[in-house]
Order: C-alpha cells, then sequence, then structure tokens
C-alpha cells in the first residue's frame, strides 16, 4: 500500500508501474476503443464527440453572425436563419456545454482525484457514451433533412402544433442524450460516496469533485422532468391531443413551466464544473492553499438546491401572477450569493501566492473576470422591472453566452490544458497556448460586450433582420466572433499536434498537489498500483507549520 | 493484502464496498424514476384542478374494478419479491426460485389485465380521439354532464400514458425476474451473491409504489357507484 | 459615424425613465464591485508573482469574519435590487383607473389594434401623449410579444387568454414596436411602430380615421348575425340568461360557485360554453369556436371575440337587441298560410351544417 503523508511539491516520486505502459498503449485497435470500459478511454471517445458537436454549433454561429452583419439579411433567409439559431442553441447546450466538463474532465479525473481504479459502473459509462451517440446522431439527422426551426426552447403552441419542421427527431434526439446525462451522474454520485479512497474524508475533497458531485445531484433530478416535457410534445404532436394547446384545453405555460425546471438548473450543470476547474487551477498556479475551503465547497452544494427553485424567473413577462414572480426573483437573488462566495474566494486565494502565468491560469483568471461580468448582468435580470425591458432581448443572450462561453467554455479550455499532460504525456506548446488565451478573451468582449448595449436599444433575439441604427453594434460583434473563432481554431491544431511533436511531459509538470498527479504521465489502466491512502487535506501547498490566521 | 472475494470486480476495493456501490446506484436510479413520474404527475395535477368536473366524469367510467384487482395481484407481487430477498439472503434456493417466478407470473397476471381492461376500454369508445364524440346518445351524455370533448380526450391521454409508462416499467421489472430466474436456477444466486435480488427487489417495490399513485389518481376521482362493478362483467 | 450610435432608446414613458434609472443604479454597483475584483485580481497577480520556483506560500486557510461580510454586503445590496425592480414591476401590471382600452390581436406575423371607437390599424398604434391607455391583448394562434423599447414594457401575448398592459406616453414621436418571443418563420417582420402624438393631433387622427362604429357597435351587429338573440333575449322563448348587465357583476353557477364576468368569462362561455353553466339554466348553448369570423375576412376569431365582448360591457337593461328585419320570401317559395305563428326556432344542440371542432 502507498501512503502519502507528508507532500513535498517540488519532489516526484517514480511511477510504480511498468515504464512505458499506459492506458493509451494497454491495447490497440478499434475493438479495444469502442469496448473499452476504462473511464480515460471513454473520456477520449467522448472529447472528440463534444468538440465535432461544438464546432458543428460554431458553424451555426458563424452563419448567424455573418448574416446579422447587415440589417437586411442578406446571407440566408427567414426560414433558414431559424433553423440556424436553433441548431446552434440544440447542439451547444445539450451536446457540448451540459456534458463536456462532466464527461471529458470528470470522467477521466473524477476516478484519479478520489484514489480509485475507476467509476463504479464502467460499463455504465460506455454505456452512456453510446446513448449520447445515438442521440445526437438523431439530432443531427433531423438538422440534416431539413432542420427545426423552435429555437432550443422549444416553446408550445408554436412547437406542438404550427412548427413544419423536424421537430419531433430532435426532440427524440435530445430526450435520448438526456439518458446519457443521467446515466453520468449516477456513476459520479455513486463512485464519490463509495470509492474514495481510505482517509479522504468528503472534507479533504478537491473542489473539482465537490463542483461535480453538486453537478450529479441536478443532473439526475432535472434531467428527468426535461424527458417528460419534451416527450409531452411530441405526444401532443403525433396524437393532436392539446396538453399545450389553449384552442382544445391546453395550457401553453404549463410546458415552460416544466421546460425551465430543467433547464435553469441546467444552466449550473454547465457552469458548476468549470467553477470546480477553477478552483483547482487558482490553487495550483498561486501555489496556495485555497481560501475558505469549506465555503466554496458548501457553494457548489447550495448552488445546485437553489438553481431548483428560480425556474420562473424565465416566464416574468410570460403571465405568471405578481407576487409569484416576486418570489422567483429574490430566490433569483439568493442563488446569486454562493456564486459571488467562490469569486471573493479565489481571488483571496491569490493574495499573497505565488502566481504563475502558464496558460490555465490565464483562463482561469478570464474565466473569474467573465463570469463575474455575466454574473453581475444576472443581477440585473433578476430585478422584475428591469427584466420586463431586456427580456427575450441582446441583453439576455450576452448575459448568457459571457457565463456559458466566457466561464465554462473558458474553464473547460483551462482544464484541458492543464490536464493535458496527464492525458497525453505531452505538454502543449506553451507560447501558442497563450497567444490563444488572449485571441479568445479579446474576441469574446468585442463580440458579446456590444449586445448588451444592443439589447437595452431593444434588439430582439431570434431576428434575422433588424433597424438599420443597430448595424455599427451588429458588425462589431461578428468582428469580434471572428476572431473568436481564430482563437478557438487554435487550440484545436495546437493540442492535435502536441500529440505528435509535444514534449513528453512528466507525471508533475505543474508541482500541483492532487492524487491525479502521483502517477505517470499518461497513467497506467488501473491508475494507481494500490489504493492510496490518504492523511491530508487538498492543497496543502505550505508546511502545517506554517498556517497563518487571517481575520 | 487478504484473498480476493471471488465476485470483487476488478475496480472495487473489497465486496462491501461493490456491493454498497450496486444498492446505492440503485436507490439513485429510482429517484431519477420519481423525477419522471413526477413529471407526468405534475401535468396531470394542473389538469385535474381546472377541470374537476371533466375529470371526473371520465373517471368514474375506468374500470375500477380490474384497477383494484391488479392493485391486490401487485402488492402481492410485491410480498413475493420481499420473501424472495428474505430467502436468498438465508440460502433457501428453492423458495427463492418460487418466489421469483410467482412474483414474475403476478406482474405478468397484471399486464394481462391491464391488456383486457385497455380493450373493454376501446370497446367502451374510451380512447383519445374524437370517435366517441360522434355517436349521437355520447354526446348527449357528456353535454348533460356539461363535460367537453377536448378535456376527455386530456384525461384519457394522461391515463394512457401514465399507465403505459408504468406497464413499460413492470415489462422491464418482469425481464428482470425472467434474468434472476435464470441464475437462480443456475445456482449462481447465494448469500453471497444476493445483490442482484435486492436490487431488483427495490426496482419492483418503486414499480408497486407508483401504482399506489396512480391508482387513486386516476380511477378514483370520481364516484364510483355500486352499479359500476357489475358494469364491467 | 460613431455619434450616431445609439447607446440608449429613447424615454417616451413613465416607467423608461424609473428603469434606466435602475439601470444606472445596477451598472454602478455591479460595476464598482467588478472593478474592485478586477483590479484586486491584477495587482496580487502582478504583485505576487512567482519570481522561483522554491517560492514559498502561506498557508492561509480562510476568513469567517470575511466570509460573512462578503455573504451578507450583497444580500444588502441585493434587497435595495430587489425592491426597485419589484416596484416598477408591480406598478406596471397595476393600470390606473378610467384608462382607455386599446384592445391588441396578436397573429403570425402582424399586429391588428382596435381602438375603442371602432379604429383599426396594422402594426402601428397612434396614442396621445400624457394620457395613460391601458392595453388587452390576446393571440390569435402562438405566443408573441408586444414590446416597445421606448416605453420600457413588454408582454407576452399568449392564445385562449387576455392580458393587459399599460403605459403613459411622455414624449412625442414614433417608436419601434417589436415582437419579442419567437413566433415562427416571420418573427423578425413583425415589427412596427407606436405613434405618440399630441392632443390636438391625436384626435385629428381620431376623427379621420375610417371607423366602421365602435367596437360595441360592431359586437352589436355580430350579436345580430350570429343570432345570439335567439336565446338570449326577454320573452317567452328565452333559454338563457340576459346579457343585460352582466359585465363586472357575479355570476352564480349550476355546480355552486362564483366568477366574476369579465372578458375572460366571456370569451370562455363563446368558445366553451359548457365550461360554466349559469345556475338555473340548461346547458344547451353550442360553441361558436370557428365560427365568428368568415373565412376570407379582415376580422379575426380573437378580434370578433373582442367586439361581441365590448357590445356586451355596454349592454344596459332593456336594451338587447332584436332583430326586426323580415325578409319577403323570393317568388315561387312555398308560403305559410296566413294566421299560424312562425314555427319556433329549435336550437339544434349543434347547429346543422356546423362542425364539431376537433
Amino acid at each position: 500500500m502507498s501512503t502519502i503523508t507528508q507532500y513535498v511539491p517540488q519532489a516526484v516520486p517514480p511511477p510504480p508501474s511498468e515504464p512505458g505502459e499506459n492506458y493509451l498503449n494497454a491495447a490497440f485497435g478499434l475493438r479495444s476503443w469502442l469496448l473499452t470500459t476504462d473511464h480515460k478511454r471513454i473520456a477520449i471517445l467522448y472529447l472528440v464527440t463534444v468538440t465535432l458537436m461544438f464546432f458543428l454549433g460554431g458553424a451555426a454561429a458563424t452563419l448567424i453572425r455573418l448574416n446579422l452583419m447587415t440589417p437586411y439579411g442578406e446571407l440566408v433567409n427567414a426560414d433558414t436563419y431559424n433553423k440556424l439559431f436553433t441548431m446552434h442553441g440544440v447542439l451547444m447546450v445539450w451536446f457540448f456545454l451540459v456534458p463536456v466538463i462532466p464527461v471529458v474532465l470528470g470522467n477521466f479525473f473524477l476516478p484519479m482525484m478520489i484514489g480509485a481504479r475507476d467509476l463504479a459502473f464502467p460499463r455504465l459509462n460506455l454505456a452512456s457514451w453510446y446513448i449520447f451517440i445515438f442521440g445526437a446522431a438523431f439530432t443531427l439527422w433531423a438538422i440534416t433533412v431539413g432542420g427545426v426551426d423552435t429555437g432550443w426552447t422549444f416553446y408550445t403552441p408554436f412547437s406542438s402544433k404550427s412548427s413544419h419542421t423536424n421537430v419531433i427527431p430532435t426532440l427524440t434526439g435530445i430526450v435520448i442524450s438526456g439518458f446519457s446525462s443521467i446515466a453520468t451522474g449516477l456513476n459520479f454520485v455513486v463512485t464519490v460516496h463509495r470509492m474514495r479512497a481510505p482517509g479522504l474524508t468528503w472534507g479533504r475533497l478537491p473542489l473539482f469533485i465537490w463542483s461535480l458531485y453538486a453537478t450529479s445531484i441536478i443532473l439526475l433530478l432535472a434531467t428527468p422532468v426535461l424527458a417528460m416535457a419534451l416527450s409531452l410534445v411530441i405526444i401532443e404532436r403525433v396524437f393532436q391531443i392539446g396538453i399545450f394547446d389553449p384552442s382544445l384545453g391546453g395550457d401553453p405555460l404549463l410546458f415552460q413551466h416544466l421546460f425551465w425546471f430543467y433547464s435553469h438548473p441546467a444552466v449550473y450543470i454547465m457552469v458548476l464544473p468549470g467553477m470546480g476547474i477553477v478552483s483547482e487551477l487558482i490553487t495550483c498556479f498561486a501555489r496556495k492553499h485555497i481560501f475558505g475551503y469549506t465555503f466554496v465547497a458548501w457553494a457548489s452544494i447550495g448552488i445546485a438546491v437553489l438553481s431548483f427553485l428560480v425556474w420562473a424567473h424565465h416566464m416574468f413577462v410570460a403571465g405568471q401572477a405578481v407576487y409569484s414572480a416576486m418570489i422567483f426573483s429574490i430566490l433569483s437573488y439568493a442563488v446569486a450569493v454562493p456564486s459571488a462566495i467562490k469569486v471573493f474566494n479565489w481571488t483571496a486565494t491569490l493574495y499573497r501566492g505565488s502566481v504563475s502565468y502558464r496558460a490555465p491560469l490565464l483562463f482561469a483568471l478570464g474565466f473569474i473576470g467573465l463570469f463575474t461580468m455575466g454574473g453581475m448582468t444576472g443581477l440585473f435580470l433578476a430585478a422584475l422591472g428591469m427584466d420586463m425591458h431586456v427580456h427575450d432581448t441582446y441583453f439576455i443572450i450576452a448575459h448568457f453566452h459571457f457565463i456559458m462561453v466566457g466561464g465554462t467554455v473558458m474553464a473547460y479550455m483551462g482544464g484541458l490544458h492543464y490536464w493535458w499532460p496527464k492525458m497525453t504525456g505531452r505538454m502543449y506548446p506553451e507560447g501558442w497556448s497563450k497567444l490563444a488565451a488572449l485571441i479568445i478573451f479579446v474576441g469574446f468582449i468585442l463580440t458579446f460586450l456590444p449586445q448588451f448595449v444592443l439589447g437595452y436599444l431593444g434588439m430582439p433575439r431570434r431576428y434575422h433582420t433588424y433597424p438599420p441604427e443597430f448595424q455599427v453594434l451588429n458588425v462589431m460583434s461578428s468582428a469580434g466572433a471572428s476572431i473568436l473563432a481564430v482563437g478557438y481554431l487554435l487550440p484545436l491544431v495546437y493540442l492535435i499536434w502536441s500529440l505528435g511533436y509535444g514534449e513528453p511531459a512528466g507525471p508533475n509538470p505543474w508541482g500541483a498537489t492532487g492524487l491525479e498527479w502521483q502517477t505517470p504521465s499518461p497513467p497506467p489502466t488501473d491508475n494507481f498500483v494500490a489504493t492510496p491512502i490518504v492523511t491530508y487535506g487538498p492543497y496543502e501547498y505550505s508546511p502545517l507549520e506554517e498556517t497563518e490566521l487571517v481575520g | 493484502m487478504s484473498a480476493e472475494h471471488p465476485l470483487l470486480a476488478h475496480h472495487f476495493d473489497d465486496i462491501e464496498q461493490q456491493r454498497g456501490a450496486e444498492t446505492l446506484g440503485m436507490w439513485v436510479f429510482l429517484a431519477t424514476e420519481v423525477l419522471i413520474f413526477g413529471g407526468l404527475f405534475t401535468g396531470y395535477f394542473v389538469y385535474r384542478s381546472w377541470y374537476p368536473r371533466d375529470f371526473e366524469a371520465v373517471s368514474a367510467r375506468l374500470n375500477v374494478l380490474i384497477g383494484a384487482v391488479n392493485t391486490v395481484v401487485l402488492l402481492t407481487s410485491s410480498l413475493t419479491m420481499a420473501l424472495s430477498v428474505y430467502a436468498v439472503r438465508t440460502g433457501r434456493q428453492r423458495m427463492l426460485l418460487h418466489g421469483l417466478t410467482l412474483t414474475a407470473v403476478l406482474g405478468t397476471a397484471f399486464l394481462v389485465l391491464k391488456a383486457v381492461e385497455y380493450y373493454a376500454d376501446y370497446r367502451d369508445g374510451l380512447v383519445p380521439n374524437t370517435a366517441p364524440f360522434d355517436a349521437p346518445e355520447h354526446q348527449r351524455e357528456w353535454a348533460e354532464a356539461q363535460v367537453s370533448p377536448q378535456k376527455v380526450i386530456l384525461f384519457l391521454m394522461f391515463y394512457y400514458v401514465m399507465t403505459g409508462l408504468h406497464a413499460v416499467h413492470l415489462t422491464v421489472g418482469i425481464g428482470l425476474m425472467a434474468w434472476l430466474i435464470v441464475r437462480a436456477r443456475g445456482g449462481t444466486l447465494s448469500p453471497e451473491r444476493y445483490v442482484p435480488v435486492e436490487v431488483c427487489g427495490l426496482y419492483w417495490h418503486f414499480v408497486d409504489v407508483v401504482w399506489i399513485f396512480l391508482l387513486p389518481l386516476l380511477y378514483l376521482t370520481g364516484t364510483h357507484h355500486p352499479a359500476d362493478f357489475t358494469h364491467f362483467l | 459615424m460613431v455619434a450616431e450610435v445609439p447607446l440608449f432608446p429613447e424615454q417616451a414613458s413613465t416607467i423608461a425613465g424609473r428603469v434606466d434609472g435602475l439601470l444606472y443604479f445596477l451598472v454602478a454597483v455591479t460595476g464598482s464591485v467588478t472593478l474592485l475584483v478586477t483590479v484586486l485580481i491584477l495587482y496580487f497577480a502582478v504583485k505576487y508573482r512567482r519570481r522561483s520556483d522554491g517560492d514559498r506560500t502561506p498557508r492561509i486557510l480562510g476568513s469567517f469574519r470575511l466570509e460573512l461580510f462578503w455573504t451578507v454586503t450583497p444580500l444588502f445590496f441585493f434587497l435595495v435590487m430587489f425592491y426597485w425592480g419589484a416596484s416598477i414591476y408591480n406598478d406596471v401590471s397595476r393600470p390606473p383607473d378610467g384608462a382607455p382600452e386599446v384592445y391588441v390581436v396578436g397573429k403570425q406575423w402582424m399586429w391588428k389594434i382596435q381602438h375603442p371607437d371602432g379604429q383599426r390599424e396594422i402594426n402601428e398604434l397612434h396614442l396621445p401623449v400624457g394620457r395613460p391607455v391601458k392595453l388587452i391583448l390576446t393571440s390569435e394562434d402562438v405566443i408573441h410579444d408586444f414590446f416597445v423599447p421606448a416605453f420600457r414594457t413588454k408582454v407576452d401575448v399568449i392564445p385562449g387568454r387576455y392580458v393587459t398592459t399599460w403605459f403613459h406616453p411622455t414624449r412625442v414621436g414614433t417608436y419601434h414596436l417589436f415582437c419579442s418571443q419567437y413566433c415562427g418563420t416571420n418573427h423578425a417582420g413583425m415589427v412596427g411602430s407606436v405613434v405618440v402624438m399630441g392632443e390636438q393631433d391625436y384626435d385629428d387622427w381620431l376623427a379621420g380615421t375610417r371607423a366602421e362604429g365602435s367596437l360595441a357597435l360592431q359586437g352589436r351587429k355580430l350579436f345580430l348575425k350570429l343570432q345570439c338573440d335567439t336565446c338570449h333575449s326577454p320573452g317567452p322563448h328565452q333559454r338563457a340568461p340576459l346579457l343585460e348587465n352582466l359585465y363586472g357583476s357575479t355570476v352564480h353557477l349550476e355546480d355552486g360557485g362564483t366568477v366574476t364576468a369579465d372578458d375572460a368569462y366571456i370569451r370562455e362561455s363563446i368558445l366553451y360554453p359548457e365550461a360554466k353553466v349559469v345556475q338555473g339554466w340548461r346547458p344547451i348553448m353550442p360553441t361558436f369556436k370557428g365560427q365568428l369570423a368568415d373565412k376570407g375576412s379582415e376580422l379575426t376569431e380573437e378580434e370578433a371575440l373582442i367586439q361581441l365582448a365590448a357590445f356586451i360591457r355596454t349592454l344596459e337593461p332593456g336594451q338587447t337587441p332584436v332583430r326586426t328585419e323580415s325578409f319577403p320570401a323570393p317568388v315561387g317559395a312555398p308560403t305559410r298560410p296566413k294566421g299560424k305563428e312562425p314555427a319556433s326556432v329549435v336550437v339544434p344542440e349543434r347547429p346543422p351544417g356546423r362542425e364539431e371542432p376537433p
């Protein structure tokens, strides 16, 4: 049994396994990949899949922004435009943002970070990938044979009665992929409960694990309601029964309640794992213990719980009672508090740290800046009188892109770069990565900051033409989008390049704490030769004797 | 290191951890199932509170006799399931086999009765399309009761989807029973290897509990007269 | 060129100024905090940059007092934000008494507007400056949203329901009207203008705009055309409650409940008469769904319902109209022998030739 008692960041314990034997070269051939139960290989399978979906969704976004360069919608016609933004939303939300960090970085590192050899149910893990592929295939097929034009929110009665596009196959694909999410969440929850290494108490878990755990709770409890909401729309379309059609006795608002009951917690599925990554990156690259561990950990749980109580803030102008709207407004402010706590704690972690400007940290700082701005605009939206004006305008679009792109995607990039040497045994090129981070940051701001102004001016969302006085801001936004596109293509190129030509990486190139850095890069199939025994909390970058009390 | 338990999967450290994980996994899965049915139940509740008269009128026409018999059948099957779990943990192989078989048989009986009931509903015109409303005597009847066709169809949609989803889950459960029976006959279930029976038992009880909610919600909202019971014979 | 880039919509209503005030407060508070956090992060990142690989950092675990501070302080600001926003929203939800009502029907992909005196507009709404106006909106098909950025208000327009909003325009001018709930192919084309005019100009416009009579008058014509008077009129053949003085009163229903007779109740009773049957009357009213507007006419079903409701609103005791027209039989048609009473009109449960809606 190997024991980890005193961790000294600079020393690197030699890998105890056969040199050269790792999860990548343990077996070769397509079958060994397609029938694998190794969580690391499954993570790589997912990585390829979600990257494809990201670039497909990004292609739709490119066409959208190109069309919006002129006010008269000259690039594509209205129907095509409507299909493009629907495709962008559907692919990005369900096939990229919701899964990406859990299924790529979570699948790869959750077992390693808790000292386990695999997840609790490895075959279920593989099944979840196949279910995901199946759902994605359905949806992509629906998009290819004519598209769907309801918007990713599928509001009734337009989606259930009016739209003449491929609603049913798209919804089917989404429902199927939902089961993949549920399987992943189930696996994570059981693994964290039952398979922590001896000595790894809940209070010693890395914050990335806390955030994945909170995310999994949401995945498990919210996704089934989405499955039901979308299935009811399918039933209404097939059988022409008036579940949501007022002329047949139904209520269109019921759909909105069922849909947002899932979709609001879903946005926390997207951002919570990103926050977990940021905690890992800040501590490693400031080489300092996290400030306020308990608060940050409980903030994740708090966000998960509160996220279920705010769904109707998407419906402030939709026709709910005034007092109901007020309750949801207050609760929406409440859910902002734990996020704020995290941001302050990260800032405090940098204080008197030793900050190294490697690419992962740049991405993490980018997250903090952009997520904070996006979150602040959430406070605008929680104010009923303000939301009344900016709801369904570009203000909303800017708000959620700041959080999902400026937040989640930045965090994902940071995590991907951080853990890339561990996953592949290769370092990415540092210069290019810093350039990419900078380009992404600048491109992002130029794309989305003008959209706040556009929204307040009143430009509604999902418009393929607009009044000419809005053109300058739209052109700025489209220009930014082209820069952003370059920023995302760069890592695609240099990360793939690094697989063949990157500098070989040792077990712990960052000098980070964490069980995953105690293994070779890339890790052997079983991660650890023997289950580690943990006697230490996470982020112990300094000796215990030097503990200082602050405030 | 102690000798490895023969059933231990390679990624678990000891058999207790494995068993704990498998059982927790089933509980977590059942939690998601609660949410799936919960979504449907919410939709049903909303419309039930808006259209009480219409929903009660249709509910009163449902075959409450078969519903009651099915309830007894399913509750009994939960008993036989619980006895099966007891049997496997105490090494009573024959009791285990009988328990599992009875459970599967009772579950199948439920499905057969359900099929009979669906057929009777179909003959009675209780299907979610407009056909029943074309017959003049139905129109007069519904109009007298001040009941609207759309709302009747809405109720029937919920009825079929909720009981249908339940039946699908029950069918899966019967499949699980079949798998367990095969394993029991092959001798691979024992006091050491009891977790499969236990987790399938949890699933079976859950399916039973869903039915306990479905019955009053769907069948018992309207008033049923004693005559109703003989009407269906 | 730069000067022409607008950053703010015009403030053209009493609410607009309040919303902008809230905006300034939000920008100030959130901007300061964001700036503070950004400055701190950059400052720490630079001041505490790594100088050598052997750098040591202090083991600082946290500070309860600091956590308390930065949990409670935001909460305080959030409560202020909540209260400010909620009070604006609350005021918008309470239209002032006596404000004139304009009816809006949204349909794919246009806005159809009916003024109380009968003027109709499409994609344009003319309003007088300085006077509040209440809008009653519904949709013909899918969910739309009536959004006037210059007024800072919007409301989702839902099929099957009436929603209301109101504004008090404060500036003469022409302002954008947008549909801001995605509604299909031509969602981006469902735009128009709100034209706020000076008092005199508005009166001129009202007088000069062709109206076929007020909404109530048009409703009266429909009432007769659809033969509502067959049952809803006094006399030996009365089969339904009189609609005089109905609007706003409390109606006692067959099942023991009560309901206030408002626009929604009237609409429901015309479309789904079995839903709320008045106490003491039999449920024999047929539904008029799908029959209120002739195919090909410019009037939509929702607009017809609005006209009928407007008429019923004005109906005073003794004013139920009676069909007095009679038509001579065509040449050669069989005639009734003199002296016999005309056959009483049988009200079938479903009018002949009309299909039961699905």
